[in-house]
């Protein structure tokens, strides 16, 4: 069925830019991943202390100056990294790409909160005189800021947004630069999800007062989905951003494709601010299949988003096994287990570490998963250990978020037809 | 503070500013903005900085006074000679 759309309307990645608190690159990342080496690591937070979070150390420097760094926020400094990355991974001669014909567009989960929190620490040092508060503050805290710090970087002057989409935002990005090349407002998508939340420390105290904060003696066994003595989310910061393309011009400068995309769809619990809704994330998933013209039983992994809560991970589990049901050769992983919840930055990240295993065949595992929980009803989870696949021609990656949100994306390995 | 200790103030200020620049051939009489990249909000950085440093206020019609170093520094002379240099 795929083959019957005109290439030009088959949207691929050709270029991927990541950092994760395991890795920096994709192939960082994936060692990692297959290795089952955690990046979550003890952390200092504002008022709150020592908490755990998933911390990310690429180089700013790489491709800011210094005073880009200290004028823009830490998510532009990780947008702009994470884009440059997946430029260079693409090919491209980025000095003869027409920047007018380029858009950009980055999913985050919120975005405003550090800098706000940041001036009023500060003004609070001056008996909260406001006439010490930053002229800075606006243009660090516009919900557009990660996209266009990235822009003012790469003098790129096609459009440029965020995608507000709580933790689904991830895959929200690249739905949204899938789409606009389709309706072509661009040739080009700088695509994805970026996250600075564990600098903000209202995340970690509002996920704390919730109950749905994680601890652990060890940090690297802190984040646990599914498992029976998971206790909450580990805050991570980061970024994945792609390179998406029209398949005809990819394949007319013969660029590298990681995997195209052939599915996708976003829906609405409309139940709750917080708690999941197993039937809508199922009916999410239906839909992406549908529109790819899937079953699935074509589906060879699922990239589950469970983020270690309890209600959470059961819902997930029970809206998978509504779509997929028992059938053994599925895989399930997760890899919040590895690196904890990175926000706007994680279904991007999810979504990208599996992407390799079109090439190696392998899913990556579920770490931290001592003793599962009854309640998390799959059978085909990858524990602890990955998986050798017999095949991995498509992976279908969830990304769900608070006010009820639900995003699905389906990747298809690239075999050229 | 003299003179000089104001410029250094100056310099301390445009070093946390702008960390990509080199100060060290600055010259005095020619304006900041000839010298190296410093736009309108690094300005207002400047006047924020000396504004929580020393709680000197400085009118936005005065601005124009710190385009140079001798400038600034000739401006600042009458607000600053009596206080103390800040650990910025």
């Amino acid at each position: 069925m795929q083959a019957q759309i005109p290439d030009h309307k088959r949207i691929v990645i050709t270029g991927i830019g990541l950092t994760s608190p395991n890795g920096n690159n994709l192939a960082e990342f994936r060692a990692n991943l297959l290795a089952g080496r955690s990046g979550v690591v003890p952390f200092q937070t504002r008022y709150m202390g020592d908490v755990l979070a998933g911390v990310c150390n690429f180089d700013e420097l790489r491709y800011q100056k210094r005073k880009e760094v200290r004028r823009g926020t830490r998510a532009g400094s990780v947008s702009i990294y994470c884009a440059r990355e997946a430029i260079q991974d693409s090919g491209l001669d980025w000095s003869q790409v027409p920047k007018d014909r380029v858009g950009v567009y980055l999913g985050i989960t919120e975005h405003g909160n550090v800098e706000t929190e940041n001036e009023i620490f500060e003004i609070s040092k001056f008996n909260y005189d406001t006439k010490v508060w930053s002229h800075h503050h606006n243009p660090r805290t516009v919900a557009n800021n990660p996209a266009g710090e990235v822009t003012l970087n790469m003098g790129i002057t096609g459009p440029h947004y965020t995608l507000g989409a709580a933790c689904a935002a991830g895959n929200a990005g690249f739905i949204q630069g899938m789409q606009m090349l389709w309706l072509d407002e661009v040739d080009l998508a700088i695509a994805g999800g970026v996250s600075e939340s564990i600098h903000t420390f209202g995340i970690f105290a509002s996920f704390n007062s919730q109950g749905a904060l994680a601890s652990h003696p060890d940090p690297t066994k802190a984040s646990r989905p599914f498992d029976t003595q998971r206790n909450g989310i580990v805050v991570a910061e980061g970024g994945g951003i792609c390179v998406l393309e029209r398949l005809s011009s990819a394949k007319a400068r013969g660029a590298r494709i990681h995997g195209e995309i052939v599915g996708h769809a976003i829906n609405t619990d409309a139940t709750d601010f917080v708690l999941p809704h197993a039937d809508r994330q199922s009916q999410c998933m239906q839909l992406a299949l549908k529109r790819a013209h899937l079953s699935a039983d074509d589906i060879d992994i699922v990239s589950s988003h469970a983020t270690a809560t309890t209600q959470g991970d059961i819902e997930e589990c029970n809206a998978i096994r509504q779509v997929f049901g028992n059938r053994p050769s599925l895989a399930v992983n997760n890899t919040k287990s590895f690196i904890g919840h990175a926000m706007g930055a994680a279904g991007a990240l999810e979504l990208l570490g599996n992407l390799p295993a079109f090439q190696d065949g392998i899913a990556h595992a579920t770490i931290n998963l001592d003793e599962q929980d009854p309640a998390c009803v799959l059978t085909q989870i990858v524990a602890n250990q990955p998986r050798q696949m017999d095949r991995v021609r498509y992976i279908l990656n969830n990304s769900f978020g608070m006010l009820g949100i639900n995003s699905v994306v389906i990747i298809k390995k690239y075999e050229d037809a | 503070m003299t003179l000089v200790e104001i410029k250094q103030v100056i310099l301390d200020i445009l070093e946390r500013i702008t960390p990509d620049e080199d100060l060290s051939q600055l010259k005095d009489e020619v304006p900041f903005r000839e010298q190296m990249e410093l736009d309108s909000m690094d300005f207002l950085d400047i006047v924020m900085e000396l504004r929580k440093q020393y709680r000197i206020q400085i009118p936005e019609a005065d601005y124009h006074n710190l385009g140079t170093m001798n400038g600034t520094v000739s401006y600042l002379f009458p607000m600053m000679q009596g206080l103390k240099k800040a650990h910025a």
